[in-house]
Parts: structure tokens; sequence; C-alpha cells
């Protein structure tokens, strides 16, 4: 890191008369966006408040809340299955599609063209157009995508998957295309099989673009919100004994918005606790697969 | 035998093309279903939702005209903001970003080193992480309307913008700075007249990823924005079903596709663009 060129000095000098100018706004902005609300966050999710001017210190209190919170376990399980479902069908039909279109078919610019454009179309956006698709098709039968969890879980699903492929495809893509065809060439002479091919040739060569996409749709699945709330909000709830309620396809980031801002909300102490949870395992969960699928790609 | 391998191969791919022909169809459809339903009356939506609108479902364009003031809120006003607030924001963190990440880059000092690290750091903390305390902050600094947001917008998505142009920087020889310095560039001029320009495919992705996340957020600007005075499409859409018991279904399908079809048209015109920023913007892993 530290091997600048002697010539380089001076103007790196005369740089630094201007950092004000050059690091001053984003330094700013990244405070009041980011770092600021980050800290405060940490601080706030041990303390008891309701204005945050008179914030009490109060330990791990609100952290054991949020653990004994039904919902909120619900949530993280909820939210596991769908992160673990969505990411193997997506991942797998999205390799199937980039793979087929690498084949050299007619028109497989207008396919990824169509396949990739669900992405441009924001997640509340997506839930309302899903919402009356699923409802047209249930109404039939006399029920709703929110009147069972089955249909709000597949549902978001489906939803998911059909906005996510195309996205990964397009990973998968580059990946595939820079396979090197010498290497194709070569099994193809050592009489291979077009399974063999993909499974002893293609597939290690683009491990890369798998990690890629592993982390993308693990994360992305639990961080998963525009479209929770607007296929199903939660719906259908079931009342507790004790009067709380289970929002049954509440996901985790739902889970915490709604403990903020529903109605009857315990505290925003509670929340932010959720909310740091959240965030490591969030952070912690990229963190490991990246490490995982790195070291595989190692050993090939 | 050749023969033999090259007919099935041939066949092979003629059953994948029609696969792929049926996928795609699949998948088009329920954009479909949206514009079929913009044009049909109320009631039909939920019954007769995949048949098209010919004679009592056809509403005409009553749905287009409805859903311009559906809502309690003019339509035109939110894909105003949400306009305004798209462009302003990509303008502040294209402009931004780049200047800290040329800084970062060349003069790479232990703050610069700081700031890089925590702005990779903050690209796998999820917003609700942030939200409450973010959304009370920029409350108190006032910047809840649509010419202040773009400030939040900056600060949250500096992350990945920073960490893209600090790796196309580190790329680029430092000698075509040394030779501007040489020249009598001083550090602005060469940053805007030799770096810059240079950076121009970097520009053109981070811009792409900025502008698809900034017009399609919601949780940030409906806890930042003063949203009785100001909403952008995508609240506007959300606070439809929210507020009012039922919902015009076919009126709501025409607020849809009028917020679609702009976003379809972008695409459309800057396709190669968009799919290689999203690519680029992918490797972040």
């Amino acid at each position: 890191m530290s091997k600048k060129p002697k010539s380089g000095n001076s103007i790196i000098r005369q740089t630094r008369l201007w950092s004000p100018l050059f690091m001053g706004p984003v330094v700013a902005a990244f405070i009041i966006g980011f770092v600021w609300p980050f800290i405060q966050g940490i601080y706030l999710s041990f303390c008891k408040f309701r204005l945050i001017r008179d914030a009490k210190f109060i330990g791990f209190g609100n952290y054991v809340k949020a653990l004994q919170d039904a919902s909120f376990r619900h949530a993280f399980w909820y939210t596991a299955m769908f992160a673990i479902v969505s990411l193997v069908l997506i991942n797998v039909l999205a390799f199937a599609v980039a793979y087929a279109l690498t084949q050299g078919i007619k028109g497989s610019n207008l396919y990824r063209t169509v396949f990739f454009m669900p992405n441009l179309i924001g997640g509340i956006v997506l839930g309302y157009i899903w919402s009356m698709i699923f409802d047209g098709i249930l109404s039939r039968y006399g029920t709703s995508v929110l009147m069972d969890s089955k249909y709000g879980f597949w549902g978001l699903i489906i939803l998911v998957s059909w906005q996510q492929i195309g996205y990964m495809m397009i990973i998968y893509i580059a990946g595939l295309q820079a396979v090197p065809e010498d290497m194709l060439e070569a099994a193809k002479i050592d009489g291979a099989n077009k399974w063999q091919t993909l499974f002893k040739v293609t597939i290690p060569n683009v491990m890369p673009s798998i990690t890629i996409c592993t982390f993308l749709g693990l994360t992305n699945g639990f961080k998963l919100f525009d479209q929770n709330l607007a296929l199903t909000a939660g719906q259908p709830f079931i009342i507790q004994p004790d009067g709380t309620s289970i929002k049954t396809t509440e996901m985790l980031a739902l889970n915490i918005y709604s403990t903020f801002y529903g109605s009857g909300s315990a505290s925003p102490g509670v929340a932010q606790a959720k909310a740091v949870l959240f965030f490591i395992l969030v952070a912690g969960l990229g963190l490991a697969q990246l490490s995982f699928t790195r070291k595989r790609e190692v050993q090939q | 035998m050749k023969q033999q391998t090259l007919a099935s191969e041939r066949r092979s791919k003629t059953t994948l093309s029609i696969v792929l022909a049926v996928i795609c169809v699949i998948y088009v459809l329920p954009v479909l279903a949206v514009v079929i339903n913009s044009f049909k009356i109320n009631t039909f939506v939920k019954t007769n939702t995949f048949d098209l609108p010919t004679g009592e479902m056809w509403a005409g364009w009553s749905n287009f005209i409805k859903g311009m003031t559906f809502g309690n809120y003019p339509f035109f006003k939110s894909a105003l903001y949400s306009v305004l607030i798209t462009l302003l924001s990509t303008f502040l963190i294209l402009l931004f970003t780049s200047m800290a990440a040329w800084y970062i880059a060349r003069v790479n000092s232990r703050i610069c080193r700081a700031v890089y690290y925590l702005c990779v750091f903050s690209m796998v903390v999820p917003f609700q992480m942030v939200m409450f305390t973010l959304s009370k902050t920029a409350d108190k600094l006032h910047l809840n309307t649509p010419w202040t947001i773009p400030i939040v917008y900056l600060g949250f998505g500096a992350g990945l913008a920073i960490f893209m142009f600090v790796g196309f920087v580190k790329s680029i020889p430092i000698e075509i700075e040394e030779a501007a310095a040489i020249d009598g560039c001083g550090p602005l001029r060469t940053f805007f007249s030799v770096v810059l320009p240079m950076l121009k495919p970097t520009l053109i992705s981070v811009g792409i990823l900025e502008i698809m996340w900034v017009w399609n957020d919601y949780l940030l600007p409906v806890l930042v924005l003063d949203i009785n005075e100001y909403r952008t499409i995508p609240i506007h859409i959300q606070y439809l079903k929210g507020s009012y018991g039922t919902v015009d279904l076919g009126a709501t399908m025409a607020l849809i596709l009028m917020s679609i079809i702009p976003v379809i048209i972008f695409y459309l015109l800057c396709q190669k663009h968009i799919i290689k920023g999203v690519a680029a913007g992918a490797v972040k892993g």
C-alpha cells in the first residue's frame, strides 16, 4: 500500500490541500446518513425510551424481550426457510437459463432482455401486480393469498423468483462466457459427454459466479421487505392466548418495521435491539458464506 | 456418425428454443395482465382477471383518468417527485463519491483507508439497522423534503459507489495524472478534465445502479419525507391500499401501468448499459 512513486509525492501534498472539497461532502453525508445513525442505533438498543432525548440505559433488557417475542422468533424461522428455498430455486433456474442462453440459440438476446426486465420494477409495484394475479386464480376457489400462509409463502417465492432469476442469470452468463473455450474443446476431444463437461469443466470454472449469486441470494432473501409488505403484509394473523398476534407470513425486516411503527408496538428500544440482531445475522451470514465459498474455489 | 451427432444437436437446440420461448411468454404474462386489467371495470378485475376487457368489462380510459387523482393525491405530483429525487440523488452520488474515491485511492492516508473500510462495512448493514435513528436525524436536520433527501441518499448510498470507484481508479496508471500535474494542472483540474472522463464506464454503471435503487425505493423516503406533502410513486401506490378500505383495482392497475411504462422504455433504450452496470455492481462480494 505504501509504494508511491517519488514524483507523485508533491502532487499528493498538493491534493491534500483540497481535501475539504474532495472528501468533505461525502464524509458529512456519510456521517448523517450512516455513521451517526448506526452508532446511535447500537446505543439505543440498550435503552428504554419513548423519545430519544429521554433514553435511559437499561443493559440487555431489550435483547431479552426481543428474543422472548414469539412473533420475532416466528419471523426468523419463516425468513430462514424463505431464504433457503428462494436461494436454491433462483440459483438453479438462473443457472439453467444462463446455460441455455450461452449455447448459441437464435434470439438469445431477446430472451435475455425479457428475463431481466422484472428487475427494473420496484418491490411494492411487483407485490400489487402479483397479488392481483394470485387473487385472480385463488378467488375461483373462494380463497385468497391473504387467507392461507401456504399461499403467502409460495406466492412470495414465485414473485421473487420472477424478479431475481434474470439478475442472477446475467451474473451466470458473464461467468459462463469466461470459461476458456479450449478447455471445453479438450473435454470434447477426450470424449466427455455433455453432462460430464458441465459438471467437471463448466461448473468448477464458474465457481466465482456461484459464490456471488449464493451470497446475493441469501442476503436478498433475509433482507426482503417491500415485496413482503405489498403482497401479504404478514397476513393471515393468528391471535395467541395472551392477546398478541403472530403474523404468519411476516419476515424479519417487516417484523422489525412493525415493532417500530405498528399500532400498539411494545417500545422502540426492543425494535432497535431486533434491528441490531438482524444486522449481526445478515452481516455474519454474508461473511460466513463468502469465506466458505472462497475456500472451495481454492481447492478447485 | 458425425452427421448423427450434428442432427441430434440441432434437435436439442430446437427443443431448447421452444422451452425458452414458452418461459419467455410466461415471463411477459404478469405485465400483460396489468395492461388488460387497466382497461377493465373494477368489479371484473377480481373475477375475470385473465380475460380480455371486452363488452361490458371495457372501461376505456376511465381508469387512467380516475387514477390521476386517485388516493387523494395527484399521480403526476408523485411522479415528479420521484424523477426529482432520483435525478438529484444520482447526480450528487456520482459527483461527490467519484471525487472522494479519487482522493482516497491517490492520497491513501490513514484517514482515507478508515473512510474506505467504513464504506465497505456499510454495504453489509441492512437498512432496518439504521432506519429509526436515520429518520430522526434527517427530521432534525430538515432533510425531509424532495430537495434535501438526496443528501440522505448520498450518505446511505456512498458505500457501494465509493467501493466501485476506488477499484476503478486504482486500475488507472497514475502517470497520466502526473503528466497533467507537470503540465501545470492543479488537483481540481486534474480530476475534472483528466480523471473524470476516464471514469466514464464506472460512472454509467454506478449511475444505473443508483437510479434503479432510488427510483424503486420505498422505505427510506416513506420514513424520511413528510408524506402528507411529498410522495414518490412507490409510496403513492402503497398508500392506495393502505388507507381506504376497498381499492379500485382497475384504477390501481392503470396507475401501475403508467409507472412502469417509463421504466420499460428506459430499460429498452439503455439495456446494454443497465445489464453491464448490474453485472459490475454484483461483483461487490
